[in-house]
């Protein structure tokens, strides 16, 4: 019986966490009077059943943990994940073209892939290179406005300056890679979250180049080897020059392919790189540095290169939702990018590449799925991040692949015996 | 014979605190030379002021006749010196064969192929996990590993830091063996930081004795043996 009274002890004490927290936010309701003066009007009702939720939850969890096998949730053989990345590869590729699917869902899609392409454009840098951080959406503002100052006053066109705008942001990258090299962890994550708001302050204060809040208007769309996407058929736009009748379609299925080979092309870089011996430098830099550096590594140019090149594929995810936008401001790289963002990469489980993948479709794909649902979008946010901290708290894909293979391993023989257990 | 490497009067702080003593030393080619010493002597600030962290704030580092004591650190990995560090530093979540690979990738990629060869007779039961994650493996097969990197750049000064830290008589002498044979047979040069002093002299040519951040004696493995105050200090008295 003890193990009960434990239990209600427990789930009592969590109650009591759950009262202070709430209190504030449920326990009153903030309303007017006639004069239009501000009043609180005590809740009693609606806390004590957020409370009694809450015991009652904890309860559960306990229960549920006395038969831990029970729930814990099974591994994703590493068969399903060789079939589901081509799978999804295949779907990627026929997405646009599935006849039922709404426009909607295709503008969806396009920012998913937004975000995948993020993920794994900071997976090289926090899941490789193992460094926390959570200003990445600095770089993602870096691609966005240089791509829109460059269109806007030089009359240059999106993949014309899609490279700019990538070398740019690379160069962001080791800028802000340098002061930081020394730090580590913790200190490192708020060095960076500082970079990011820096940035955003930047762009917001700096009226005479940015436009400042207002942001920057008239950003040009991405143009099919100089065939514009218009509802007009012109000769000179996609529909005139094929002759076929101008749908919004057309514009949101080009969209959707220049994200999603961009975003391939992000992976594929990074799974090169991974079998290459800069990225498991990077690997290798992510366990111990200090190993890394008595094994002749450069710690300070491998740290740079990580952060470059997360930079750069952050900077042409920035290029593309400009253009795909047409209009960019301050409000689109708030700290809350850069923890979704994190937020992908984490839950995905660091260094995995189709985690990020199924993350993003978590993380970017439901909220703008359920658009009924929107006021609670933080809610779900936070439970799912509990719920993945719980159950798989190393990400929906934890396992890592070796790099290299020698062959098969060798049997042990009976040669080996002799030499004993360490 | 030659001085592979040479410390002049070097001292190393930790911020106020002087972790090493005008220390000098010499290790000669082909020579197993050994560092002995209680815990905190200073032994393994030694190892790693040579890699330059931390860096000796006065005297001298030469090797080869070069001087390298402001070399930085990775520099001087690459003029081939290699280090099994002070608690092996394996890289866990990486492979065997990858833990390998990056001993050789950077310094000396070329002759990958025969060093991973080598190495796999060296420690066969290594050969055995190359597909392991190094984290996975057992303490001793972690400091095989860990010797093994440092072997995969095919080096010409080996540092070891406590190989027999943790480890089961029968490893300790399998390693020590191993480290012998290496000697005899390719003529490499070890400098090699112990507690465990016994089997540390029985090995070495020859031996210092730190105390303090300071070099107290010196000699051959069988002279240090047979002196009464190395005996009464690192030898009866526990170690």
């Amino acid at each position: 019986m003890s193990r009960l009274a434990d239990m209600l002890k427990d789930a009592g004490v969590v109650a009591f966490f759950a009262l202070l927290v709430f209190a504030p936010f449920i326990g009153v309701q903030l309303g007017s009077n006639l004069r239009g003066a501000l009043t609180l009007a005590p809740t009693p009702m609606t806390l004590a059943v957020a409370v009694a939720v809450v015991f009652c939850a904890r309860l559960a969890v306990l229960t549920l943990a006395q038969h831990r096998a029970a729930v814990t949730l099974p591994r994703m053989p590493v068969r399903v994940q060789d079939y589901l990345a081509p799978a999804m590869l295949v779907l990627g590729v026929v997405l646009p073209f599935l006849p039922f699917l709404p426009n909607a869902y295709i503008d969806t899609a396009t920012l998913i892939l937004i975000y995948v392409m993020l993920g794994w454009g900071l997976n090289i840098v926090v899941g490789l290179a193992g460094l926390l951080d959570l200003g990445y959406v600095a770089f993602y503002a870096v691609g966005a406005y240089s791509f829109a100052l460059l269109a806007t006053n030089f009359d240059l066109s999106f993949w014309e300056c899609l490279p700019i705008a990538g070398i740019l942001a690379a160069c962001w990258g080791i800028f802000l890679g340098f002061p930081v090299l020394r730090l580590r962890g913790d200190y490192l994550a708020i060095v960076t979250l500082a970079f990011g708001e820096i940035i955003r302050l930047v762009i917001t204060n700096w009226v005479s180049l940015t436009g400042g809040p207002n942001g920057i208007l008239g950003i040009p769309h991405p143009t099919l080897f100089g065939l514009k996407f218009t509802m007009s058929a012109d000769p000179g736009t996609f529909a005139g020059f094929f002759h076929i009748d101008p749908t919004p379609r057309q514009h949101l299925t080009f969209l959707y392919y220049i994200i999603l080979a961009l975003a391939l092309i992000t992976n594929w870089v990074t799974l090169r790189l991974r079998k290459q011996p800069l990225g498991r430098a990077w690997e290798a830099l992510r366990e111990d540095e200090i190993a890394c550096r008595s094994l002749g590594i450069n710690v300070r140019n491998t740290k740079l290169t990580a952060f470059a090149i997360g930079a750069m594929f952050g900077g042409f995810a920035g290029s593309f939702f400009a253009t795909r936008e047409g209009f960019i401001s301050p409000d689109s790289f708030v700290f809350m990018e850069s923890a979704t963002v994190l937020s992908i990469v984490v839950l995905g489980g660091a260094g995995s590449q189709l985690g990020v993948v199924l993350a993003a479709i978590v993380m970017a794909g439901v909220p703008a799925l359920m658009q009924s649902l929107q006021i609670y979008r933080m809610l779900i946010f936070g439970l799912a991040l509990v719920a993945i901290m719980v159950f798989k708290p190393r990400g929906f894909i934890a396992q890592r692949r070796p790099s290299v293979t020698l062959g098969a391993t060798k049997r042990i023989g009976a040669e080996f015996i002799s030499q004993g257990r360490g | 014979m030659s001085a592979v490497l040479e410390l002049h009067g070097v001292s190393a702080f930790y911020g106020p605190v002087q972790a090493l003593r005008e220390v000098s030393l010499h290790v000669n080619e082909g020579e197993i030379v050994t560092l002995i010493g209680a815990n905190g002597a200073g032994k393994s600030t030694l190892m790693m002021t040579i890699f330059g962290q931390p860096r000796a704030r006065t005297g001298e580092i030469v090797y080869h006749g070069e001087n390298i004591t402001a070399v930085p650190t990775f520099e001087i990995a690459r003029k081939g010196i290699a280090q099994s560090p002070e608690g092996r530093r394996i890289f866990p979540r990486m492979s065997v064969e990858e833990n390998l690979l990056m001993g050789a990738q950077v310094v000396n990629y070329a002759d990958y192929a025969k060093n991973l060869d080598m190495v796999s007779e060296l420690f066969p039961r290594l050969r055995e996990r190359f597909t392991q994650r190094g984290g996975t493996l057992s303490g001793g097969e972690q400091q095989m590993l860990a010797i093994a990197r440092a072997l995969m750049s095919k080096p010409r000064l080996l540092l070891l830091d406590e190989p027999s830290l943790g480890l089961a008589p029968l490893v300790i002498k399998q390693i020590f063996g191993v480290l012998r044979q290496l000697n005899r047979e390719t003529g490499l040069t070890v400098l090699l930081v112990e507690q465990n002093a016994n089997q540390a002299l029985r090995l070495a040519h020859r031996g210092y004795v730190l105390v303090n951040g300071a070099i107290t004696l010196e000699g051959t493995g069988s002279e240090l043996l047979a002196l009464p105050e190395v005996r009464s200090a690192y030898l009866e008295g526990g170690h």
